[in-house]
């Protein structure tokens, strides 16, 4: 047994420690800052998985900013816990217990016993990566391959935030999302808020830059952005817009839309639908990213602060 | 034991702790939470299966880690979705029980907005 094994055991079982502390600790705030530290450490495994752009996004936006989210929410709720119902009786949770137990036997006979050599699609990837001209095997499935899902997940993205702007008051309609944040001009925060995004905004974007040949790309580089626009808002250096801005809905609408006209022009002018034509395929990827870029960032900061709490001329 | 067999049997476990975790936690918020880590195991066992279809010179199988990228977005975005609503939830009710009984006191008060 090699250092390499002893790690990768010791890591299994703390993730496993922190999922079980999740389920089962009595406090939601402790058992939010279990998922977080859950969030990061499975980062490490899928950097030993070998999959380092997983492992990136895994650790913005799953562990990251999936952790502000609860955490805010966590926060807000905590009072209510006092008042909480007791919980489903004996019988649900035996029976809950059992078909969550079997269950995850199954799955562990599954990984068991999986085929051997087991099936794979990289050979294909390497097969195609010149008609991209990039060499980020991920970057080519995500952007080329299967466009469609990637553009479907924008629209997706869309979709969340309109479910939750369509979540205001009546007062508040169209204003701004969350409350206003005040931090001491001169503290800790308000200082990291002018410090870190210069470099923030510098990680961001080469993060999508180099994701055309190393790991990365436009989910990894917007969350990067995100995150510092939200610090920003935080230290209450600057106030969330209203979302009934128009650049802000332009910014919204123009990474899928940019998508969508790219899709329906390969359809027009070329084979199938998303599908570049070779010559100007890297050009037409790149700033498809770039335009993804800007709403990724927009989405995933809008979708942090919540539902519209105030109007817009307060 | 190698390691994709180790990780695999950790991410079994995570399923079925987030199952658990769905239907025994009484509090919508645990229930999101328990949801993610059903959704993570799920992920894991995707990067079990790309790992062990590492061929041509990758560690990974690409189109497997492509899949569970978009996951990881979509899942971040409902996550985000179900916060909000249960944030309008306790705004409305004054608490955020998903028992009917418990709920119909605190929404007569026409306090609670």
């Amino acid at each position: 047994m090699n250092i390499a094994t002893v790690f990768e055991i010791a890591l299994a079982a703390v993730v496993l420690g922190l999922a079980i502390w999740t389920i089962a600790v009595p406090d939601t705030y402790s058992a939010t800052v279990g998922f977080i530290a859950y969030g990061l450490l499975v980062a490490l495994i899928w950097v030993r998985l070998d999959a380092v752009d997983v492992a990136l996004t895994e650790a913005a936006i799953g562990g990251g900013l999936g952790g502000v989210v609860l955490l805010g929410a966590a926060a807000r709720l905590r009072d209510t816990e006092a008042m909480t119902t007791e919980g489903p009786s004996l019988i649900v949770r035996l029976s809950a217990a059992i078909l969550s137990a079997s269950i995850a036997a199954a799955l562990a006979v599954t990984i068991l016993l999986l085929p051997d050599p087991a099936p794979t699609l990289a050979p294909a990837v390497v097969a195609n990566a010149g008609a991209t001209g990039m060499t980020n095997p991920v970057t080519n499935v995500l952007m080329a391959f299967r466009g469609m899902d990637t553009m479907l997940e924008k629209v997706v993205l869309l979709l969340a935030i309109v479910g939750v702007w369509s979540l205001a008051s009546d007062q508040a309609w169209g204003g701004r999302p969350g409350p206003r944040h005040q931090a001491d001009p001169n503290g800790v925060l308000a200082f990291l808020a002018r410090l870190l995004p210069p470099a923030g905004i510098v990680v961001g974007i080469y993060i999508l830059w180099t994701g055309a040949d190393h790991p990365g790309g436009a989910f990894q580089g917007g969350a990067v952005l995100a995150s510092m626009w939200l610090l920003v808002i935080m230290a209450g250096l600057v106030d969330t817009p209203p979302v009934r801005s128009r650049w802000l809905r332009l910014i919204l609408v123009g990474g899928p839309g940019l998508f969508l006209a790219v899709g329906l022009g390969g359809l027009c002018f070329g084979a199938a639908f998303l599908a570049y034509p070779v010559a100007f395929a890297k050009p037409l990827i790149l700033s498809i990213e770039v335009a993804m870029l800007l709403t990724i960032a927009t989405t995933l900061g809008l979708l942090l602060a919540g539902a519209p709490e105030r109007s817009a001329e307060r | 034991m190698s390691a994709v067999t180790v990780f695999g049997l950790c991410a079994a476990a995570a399923v079925g702790l987030g199952l658990y975790g769905l239907i025994a936690n009484p509090q919508p918020l645990r229930k999101i939470i328990a949801f993610n880590l059903l959704g993570s195991g799920v992920f894991l066992l995707f990067g079990i299966v790309g790992r062990r279809g590492a061929a041509a010179g990758f560690g990974n199988d690409p189109v497997p880690q492509a899949l569970v990228i978009t996951g990881v977005v979509v899942a971040f975005s409902a996550t985000a979705l179900a916060i909000a609503l249960l944030l309008r939830l306790f705004q409305i009710a004054g608490s955020t029980t998903l028992n009917n009984r418990a709920a119909a006191g605190p929404r007569s008060d026409p306090s609670g907005h």
